[in-house]
C-alpha cells in the first residue's frame, strides 16, 4: 500500500524532532530512511507505525489518513531494533502472539506461525526460547512475528545494527529477497548509507528533522541535492568554487597530474590507503581565501601502481568538467 | 569384556598421576579459599538458623510436666498435636486452627496481591521519573516508621464501636446503629494483615516489572493486543518471579503470626502462632516446639507448592 506523509511534524516540548516532512512511498517499494542519529528518522517511522502521536500533519496509508488508529488497524507491523521478542514465549508462540490476540484457535495459529517460521528458515528451532538463540536467529523470529498477520507495510527500525558485519550483509540480502517475494512496502530506518544503497528503491536522506533528498539510490549518489547529502553518503568531494557556489565531485572522478586539465589546483598528498580494487588518496589543497581544503581521490589500483604517489608530494588535482554537480545552497 | 578392559584402564591411568598431583594441590588451594570466603555467612547461618532449628526439633521430642521439661525421647507431643484428628466426623482443634489460619492467609494473600500488583504496576509503568518512583516507594514504607503493634492499635479508635468510621457513617445517616463487626473480627484481622504486608508484595513485583523491556509493551501493542491482553499475556508472566517472592513473604508472615490475630481479633480468634505462644507462656515448651515443627512443615509445603508453579532459580 502507498504510504504518504503530509507536513508530518513531531514536537517534544520546544524541540522539533520531525519538521513538517512530505514524502510519498509507493506501494511495494523498499524505502530507507537514512540519516545520522537524532535526525528524526526513527520518530518518523514510529509515527507511521502508530507508536508515537503526531503533533501536526498526516500519515496516509493506502486510501485513508490513519489518525489515531492502532498498528493493526493501519495494516503496519514493526520490527524493533532490539527485536523485542517476548522472553517467556518460545519462537512459535512469539510468532503466534498477534494471532492469539486476534482470537485464532490454537491449532490454526500454531500452524500459521510454523509456516511463517519456515519462510525465515527457523522452523527447526520453533520450541526454543529467544534467550537460546543467536542475534541473527532472533532477528529472523522477529521478522516472522512482524509478517505473520500479513501487514501491508513493514516498518524496520535499524534491523541490522545489532548484527556482526558478516551477518549484516547476509541478512540484508535476505530482507531484499523477502520484500521482493511478498511484494509489500518496506520502510527501513538505518544510519548506514551502504545499507540504504544496497536495499532501497527510494532513499530518504534526513537531517535535523527535515528531508534533504528523497530519490532512488543512483540519483542520490550521482546528484546529491545538498552538501549534507554528499558528505553523508560519502565518496564525494565538496568543493567551494571561486564564485562561492559549491559543487560535489565523486572521488573516483578526480583526475591527477597530466589528466587534471586546465582547472587543476596544486594539492599535497597527505594520506594513501590501499583498498584492494582502488587506492584512497587524501589531498590538501588551497581553497579560495587561502583555507586548506581536504580532498579525496579514488584511483584505480592498476593506474595507481603505474604512477604511485609519495606522501608530501604536490601534484595538480582536477576533475572532469561533467563530473561536477552543483549543490543547492542549503547547508 | 569389562573384566579385561578394567586392568588396562588402571595401568594406563597410572603414569598420568604425577602431573595430576600438582594440579590437584592447586584446585585444593582454590577450594580452601572458596570455603574461607563463605565461612562468615555460613557461621551466621549456623548460629542463628541451624542451631535454633535443631534445638526446637530436639525439644519437640522431650517430655514435660507442670514443673519441668525432661530430656527424654517421646513422640507424645506430636500425638497431642493431632489428638482427635483421625475422627472424620468432627475436625480436631489443630485442623480447625490451621483452617482458620489458612483462611486468613488466603484472604490476605489475595488482597495484598491485587493491591501490590496494582501499586507496583502504577509505579513501574505510569510514573516516568525515577525520582518520583523513589519518592512513592518511600511513601509506601511510611507505615514501617512505627512499630507493628502501634500500627495495629491505631486501628482501634478508627474501627471501634464508637470509633471514627461508625461515628461518621451514623452522622451521615447511612446506618442507624454502629456496625459491630468492624473491630475484633475476621475483617479487622485481615485488614491489619493487608496493611502490614502489602509492601512485601509491592517491592518484589515492582522489581520484576522494572526489568520488563518497554519495547515488549510496544511489541504487544504492535501485535494488536489491547491493554488488558498486554497485561495478561506479557506483564503478568514476566512479573511472576516477583509475585512468587512476594507471595512467599506474605504467606510465611501470616502463617507464623500471633500478635496481629491477638490484637485485632480481641484475643478471641485462634491461629497456629497463637497456640504456640499460649503453650510457651504456659512453659509447655516441648508442646510448643512440636507445634512449631508441624507449622514449619506446613509452610515449607506451601512454599514448595508455590515454587513448583514457577522456577525461581531460573527466573532470578
Amino acid at each position: 500500500m502507498d504510504v504518504e506523509l503530509i507536513r508530518l511534524t513531531k514536537r517534544y516540548g520546544h524541540t522539533t524532532a520531525v519538521d513538517g516532512i512530505d514524502l510519498k512511498v509507493r506501494s511495494g517499494a523498499y524505502c530507507c530512511l537514512l540519516g545520522p542519529s537524532g535526525c528524526g528518522k526513527t520518530t518518523t517511522l514510529r509515527m507511521i507505525g502508530g507508536h508515537e502521536t503526531v503533533s501536526g500533519g498526516d500519515v496516509v496509508i493506502g486510501p485513508r489518513s490513519v489518525g489515531d488508529a492502532t498498528p493493526a488497524e493501519r495494516g503496519t507491523a514493526m520490527m524493533f531494533q532490539s527485536y523485542a521478542l517476548f522472553p517467556h514465549l518460545n519462537c512459535r508462540d512469539n510468532v503466534a502472539f498477534s494471532l492469539k490476540m486476534r482470537g485464532l484457535a490454537k491449532a490454526e495459529r500454531r500452524a500459521k506461525a510454523l509456516a511463517m517460521l519456515d519462510l525465515v528458515q527457523m522452523a527447526h528451532l520453533a520450541e526454543r526460547l529467544p534467550a537460546q538463540l543467536s542475534g541473527g536467529q532472533q532477528q529472523r523470529v522477529a521478522l516472522a512475528r512482524a509478517l505473520v498477520t500479513g501487514p501491508k507495510v513493514l516498518l524496520l527500525d535499524e534491523p541490522l545494527s545489532a548484527l556482526d558485519p558478516f551477518l549484516r550483509v547476509r541478512m540484508r540480502t535476505e530482507l531484499k529477497r523477502l520484500q521482493a517475494e511478498l511484494g509489500i512496502t518496506f520502510i527501513h530506518v538505518t544510519h548506514s548509507q551502504e545499507e540504504a544503497m544496497a536495499l532501497s528503491d527510494l532513499v530518504v536522506v534526513m537531517n535535523g528533522g527535515r528531508i534533504e533528498q528523497a530519490s532512488d539510490p543512483r540519483t542520490v549518489f550521482e546528484r546529491p541535492a545538498t552538501a549534507f547529502v554528499a558528505r553523508f553518503i560519502g565518496g564525494h568531494n565538496i568543493i567551494r568554487l571561486p564564485d562561492a557556489t559549491e559543487v560535489a565531485v565523486r572521488a573516483d572522478r578526480m583526475r591527477l597530474g597530466a589528466q587534471a586539465g586546465p582547472g587543476a589546483v596544486p594539492a599535497r598528498v597527505v594520506s594513501v590507503e590501499y583498498q584492494g580494487t582502488s587506492v584512497h588518496v587524501g589531498f590538501e589543497a588551497e581553497g579560495p581565501g587561502g583555507t586548506a581544503t581536504a580532498l579525496t581521490a579514488l584511483i584505480d589500483d592498476r593506474a595507481y601502481a603505474g604512477d604511485p604517489l609519495a606522501l608530501g608530494q604536490t601534484v595538480p588535482l582536477g576533475w572532469d568538467a561533467d563530473a561536477a554537480h552543483r549543490l543547492s545552497p542549503r547547508a | 569384556m569389562t573384566d579385561i578392559a578394567l586392568p588396562a584402564a588402571v595401568t594406563e591411568a597410572a603414569p598420568a598421576k604425577a602431573p595430576a598431583a600438582s594440579l590437584t594441590t592447586k584446585i585444593r588451594r582454590h577450594r580452601a579459599l572458596a570455603y574461607l570466603q563463605v565461612a562468615p555467612m555460613a557461621l551466621v547461618f549456623l548460629v542463628f538458623f541451624v542451631v535454633p532449628l535443631a534445638l526446637t526439633l530436639i525439644v519437640s521430642f522431650w517430655e514435660y510436666n507442670e514443673y519441668e521439661i525432661i530430656p527424654a525421647f517421646t513422640v507424645q507431643n506430636y500425638v497431642d498435636v493431632f489428638e482427635g484428628c483421625l475422627n472424620t466426623s468432627d475436625a480436631c482443634t489443630t485442623v480447625r486452627t490451621y483452617l482458620s489460619t489458612l483462611k486468613f492467609c488466603a484472604l490476605t494473600w489475595a488482597c495484598t496481591l491485587v493491591i501490590g500488583f496494582t501499586v507496583a504496576y502504577f509505579v513501574a509503568f505510569h510514573v516516568r521519573s525515577r525520582t518520583l518512583q523513589m519518592a512513592l516507594f518511600l511513601v509506601c514504607t511510611i507505615p514501617f516508621w512505627t512499630s507493628n503493634v502501634i500500627r495495629m492499635i491505631s486501628w482501634i479508635p478508627l474501627l471501634g464501636r464508637n470509633g471514627l468510621v461508625n461515628d461518621t457513617l451514623m452522622r451521615m445517616g447511612l446506618i442507624k446503629s454502629p456496625i459491630e463487626g468492624l473491630l475484633y473480627s475476621d475483617f479487622s484481622v485481615v485488614l491489619a494483615f493487608v496493611h502490614l504486608n502489602t509492601v512485601f508484595m509491592i517491592v518484589p513485583i515492582f522489581n520484576s516489572m522494572a526489568r520488563i523491556d518497554r519495547s515488549l509493551i510496544e511489541a504487544a501493542y504492535d501485535s494488536g493486543a489491547t491493554g488488558w491482553q498486554t497485561l495478561w499475556n506479557v506483564v503478568v508472566p514476566l512479573a511472576k518471579p516477583g509475585i512468587a517472592i512476594g507471595s512467599i513473604f506474605v504467606v510465611t508472615l501470616v502463617m507464623g503470626d500471633f500478635v496481629t490475630v491477638g490484637v485485632m481479633g480481641g484475643q478471641q480468634i485462634a491461629s497456629v502462632g497463637k497456640v504456640i505462644q499460649v503453650q510457651m507462656s504456659a512453659l509447655q515448651l516441648p508442646a510448643a516446639a512440636a507445634n512449631a515443627v508441624v507449622l514449619l512443615g506446613a509452610v515449607m509445603l506451601m512454599i514448595v507448592a508455590m515454587t513448583r508453579l514457577i522456577d525461581l532459580r531460573k527466573e532470578l
